[in-house]
């Protein structure tokens, strides 16, 4: 293996700077977090690089964290490279106000219905979407199910007691 | 897929295409998907698919179950091959808690995997044959398939959704009836997986209905998110168990089948040498099982691993952790992971993200068949309708997973 | 000479129902006789989601062998069979869509519930999964398991056939019967 990643640090140090921040290794996978603006600028730098040849999303998804103030949501990249055997993931952060973060799938196909998807579930606005409306829940719902705030189960329901299903109150059980 | 289109002449009425929707009940969609497709008499001109008819909501109820409770809502992702989905799960807990498992269990694990694996493909390859007018080779090996679920029902008491295992390793022990059945397994399942493809891969009517059918080059098989046996059969070698080996797979001796064009008949073929190939991997696991010591079935982590229920009657310290582990007050370190499994489909990976609360934060399922589904428009396009069926069920589409 | 005939002496037959026989007649109910018509040669439409579907396929196969008791046809148009067996969890988004099949299908027609989810949501106790599919349809048996095993599938179509063969002809014409459908918003 030739491409490490120390060497995939230095090279988005030497092309965005500043601008790429929490690097950080956790169980052999590189993370670093980029302004959701270059989002697809880092994308295609990663995809181009004769060196780096990141060609495959492997996944695509968004994490609410309510109590981060202007950066509640984070979209969730996971690169890979086919030949180097390599895994990348890449955090783009938004707020909860202004949820526009560019679309992936100019680049990759693969990214249309997790975009769809993560839409559906965080709220996530992507943008230049050829098609983005809910995949999974009716197209009739209100809100975006996945957000910390809004409860598991259905809330309309009468049938189950609430008291022996261990609904309301406290959230975790 | 003949070569002539007959034209009809500009304006006339024949040449209106119609809408035909197939699905969500139509029962050649195995499952529930629905395709509204624009058809030129047989030929389709676009298709496009609509999902999420069994969303179950997997992911916000992981948010709120402690570990040991997700394994079971894996069991009903891909439910045609669960003890993959549970060992992943299970596996990505260990990755977090840096639990080392003995190798007994991880040659355990393997068995039990790829004995998973053959059944997905049996039932997959079986359809294809009942979509191409075969319905033989399915009742065959059905027959087998209720031998595996004799070995799940041996060792864990269940048979479809299995619930197989604990984070460190098995809840009991294998018994020698269950290495006698696989043994029977290993033995009878070799006889009929020949007949089966003495009867469908040379057979020229099914040759007809599948060559050609639903091809897609390596380049946009990759663009779209294939993995598994559909990447593989577009020529490309990607396998979760050799690209990043889990579980001591890097013992095993097994080549990856490739395919070339990505049709229909190259997915049905590489699926059937994978079934040999894992046949072969579950005849060197049982080898090398019966080199180790009998009684290592568990990984030595008190803390994690349920203690036996005699214990938690007599001794303080299996109380202690028992209780600990049932009301989900052990321990679990914060941290973020991506752990990826082969399953039968694809690569099956877990996102997991822990606070160190009693549940995990964030819990993302890569459901493969997902990824590679919106793929399905671009495979049929310009196919007969009959052929969007074959193409389907082609893919090992499993409703479950990818409406999670 | 004699030549090598065998006859299947294992056959079962159904028993002959209550009545009045005499030379070259036999007199008996309607209710029976269609009664026993009814049970014998249901029709299923498996109306499969999920994984209690696989677990169908087994009963279905080669092993289980559901034919035996009568429902060899497996149809999948609802407009030809007697008996909706749901299986699966039945998402919301599905909902109507089950709602329209049962619908279709012709009286008299039964409904079983095979698992879980279909019978209460299960596990699944979730925002977007119906919790139990007689929220929708009338359902006339309910088979329990996640996912119920082959043999618990086959126990609860004889309990269906029980009741299609226990049921009054004018059952579908009373008032009952027109209170229950109301009741769900089918005229």
């Amino acid at each position: 293996m030739s491409l490490t990643n120390d060497y995939i640090k230095q090279r988005l140090a030497e092309k965005f700077g500043e601008s790429i921040s929490q690097v950080e290794e956790s169980f052999g996978t590189m993370s670093f977090t980029a302004p959701k603006d270059l989002n697809l600028k880092v994308m295609q730098f990663l995809y181009d690089e004769e060196e780096l040849q990141f060609r495959f999303l492997t996944d695509l998804t968004a994490v609410h964290y309510p109590n981060r103030t202007g950066e509640e949501l984070a979209v969730v990249y996971h690169l890979y490279n086919f030949k180097e055997r390599v895994r990348l993931r890449m955090k783009v952060y938004t707020s909860i106000e202004d949820t526009r973060v560019f679309t992936a799938t100019r680049l990759f196909e693969s990214a249309n219905w997790m975009e769809r998807e993560t839409y559906d579930f965080f709220g996530v606005n992507f943008v230049g979407h050829p098609n983005l409306k809910r995949i999974l829940n009716v197209d009739e719902m209100t809100y975006f199910p996945m957000r910390k705030e809004f409860p598991l189960e259905d809330q309309t329901r009468t049938d189950k007691d609430d008291e022996m299903f261990g609904r309301g109150g406290h959230i975790g059980i | 897929m003949s070569e002539q289109h007959i034209t009809l002449p500009e304006g006339s009425i024949e040449r209106q295409t119609q809408t035909l929707n197939l699905g969500p009940t139509h029962p050649a969609t195995h499952g529930v998907f629905q395709n509204i497709l624009e058809i030129d008499g047989e030929r389709i001109v676009s298709s496009e698919s609509t999902v999420g008819y069994i969303h179950r909501a997997f992911e916000k109820i992981a948010e709120r179950r402690p570990y040991y409770q997700i394994t079971p809502l894996t069991d009903r992702l891909n439910y045609c091959s669960s003890p993959i989905n549970n060992m992943g799960w299970h596996m990505t807990v260990e990755k977090l808690l840096g639990i080392q498992t003995p190798k007994r269990v991880d040659y355990l694990r393997i068995i039990i995997m790829e004995l998973a694996r053959i059944t997905d493909h049996l039932i997959c390859n079986g359809v294809v044959g009942v979509d191409s007018g075969a319905f033989t080779g399915f009742l065959y090996l059905m027959k087998y398939r209720e031998l595996v679920y004799e070995i799940y029902e041996e060792i864990c008491g269940s048979r479809l959704t299995t619930n197989i295992g604990r984070v460190g390793g098995f809840e009991r022990n294998f018994t020698p009836a269950a290495f006698e059945k696989i043994e029977r397994f290993l033995k009878e399942y070799p006889v009929a997986l020949k007949e089966f493809e003495t009867m469908m891969n040379r057979n020229r009517i099914f040759m007809e209905r599948t060559q050609g059918v639903g091809p897609i080059s390596a380049e946009r098989a990759m663009n779209y998110g294939f993995t598994g046996p559909n990447l593989r059969a577009a020529g490309v070698d990607y396998d979760v168990r050799v690209a990043q080996p889990y579980c001591s797979y890097e013992d095993f001796e097994f080549t990856i089948p490739v395919g070339t064009t990505g049709d229909c008949y190259d997915r049905f073929l590489v699926r059937n040498a994978e079934m040999w190939e894992s046949l072969s991997i579950i005849r060197q696991a049982m080898d090398k099982v019966k080199e180790l010591p009998s009684d290592v079935y568990h990984a030595d982590v008190p803390a994690y691993y349920l203690p036996e229920k005699s214990a938690v009657y007599t001794k303080m310290e299996a109380l202690i952790y028992h209780f600990k582990i049932i009301m989900g007050e052990s321990d679990i370190l914060p941290g973020e992971l991506y752990n990826p499994v082969e399953g039968a489909n694809g690569e099956l990976g877990f996102y997991l993200i822990s606070d160190g609360g009693r549940s995990p934060y964030r819990l993302h399922f890569r459901r493969p068949c997902f990824i590679y589904y919106q793929a399905y428009g671009e495979l049929i396009k310009g196919a007969m309708l009959s052929d969007a069926v074959i193409c389907m069920s082609s893919l090992n589409l499993i409703a479950g997973e990818l409406d999670a | 000479m004699a030549r090598p005939v065998q006859y299947n002496e294992k056959v079962k037959t159904v028993a002959v129902p209550e009545g009045y026989s005499g030379e070259g007649f036999f007199a008996t109910t309607f209710d029976q006789v269609i009664g026993l018509a009814r049970k014998n040669s249901i029709w299923p439409l498996p109306f499969a989601t999920s994984c209690c579907g696989i677990e169908f396929m087994a009963t279905m196969a080669s092993t289980y062998d559901m034919s035996r008791f009568g429902s060899e046809r497996m149809a999948f148009t609802p407009r030809q069979c007697d008996l909706l067996m749901v299986m699966g969890t039945i998402s919301k988004k599905m909902a109507p869509v089950l709602r329209q099949v049962y619908l279709q299908m012709a009286e008299p027609r039964w409904v079983v519930a095979v698992g879980a989810c279909a019978s209460s949501g299960g596990v699944f106790d979730t925002y977007s999964v119906l919790q139990g599919i007689d929220q929708v349809i009338p359902v006339d048996v309910y088979v329990p398991g996640c996912p119920p095993r082959p043999e618990a599938i086959i126990d609860g179509f004889m309990r269906v056939q029980d009741l299609v063969g226990q049921e009054s002809l004018r059952r579908r014409h009373s008032d009952k019967y027109k209170e229950l459908l109301n009741s769900y918003g089918i005229q």
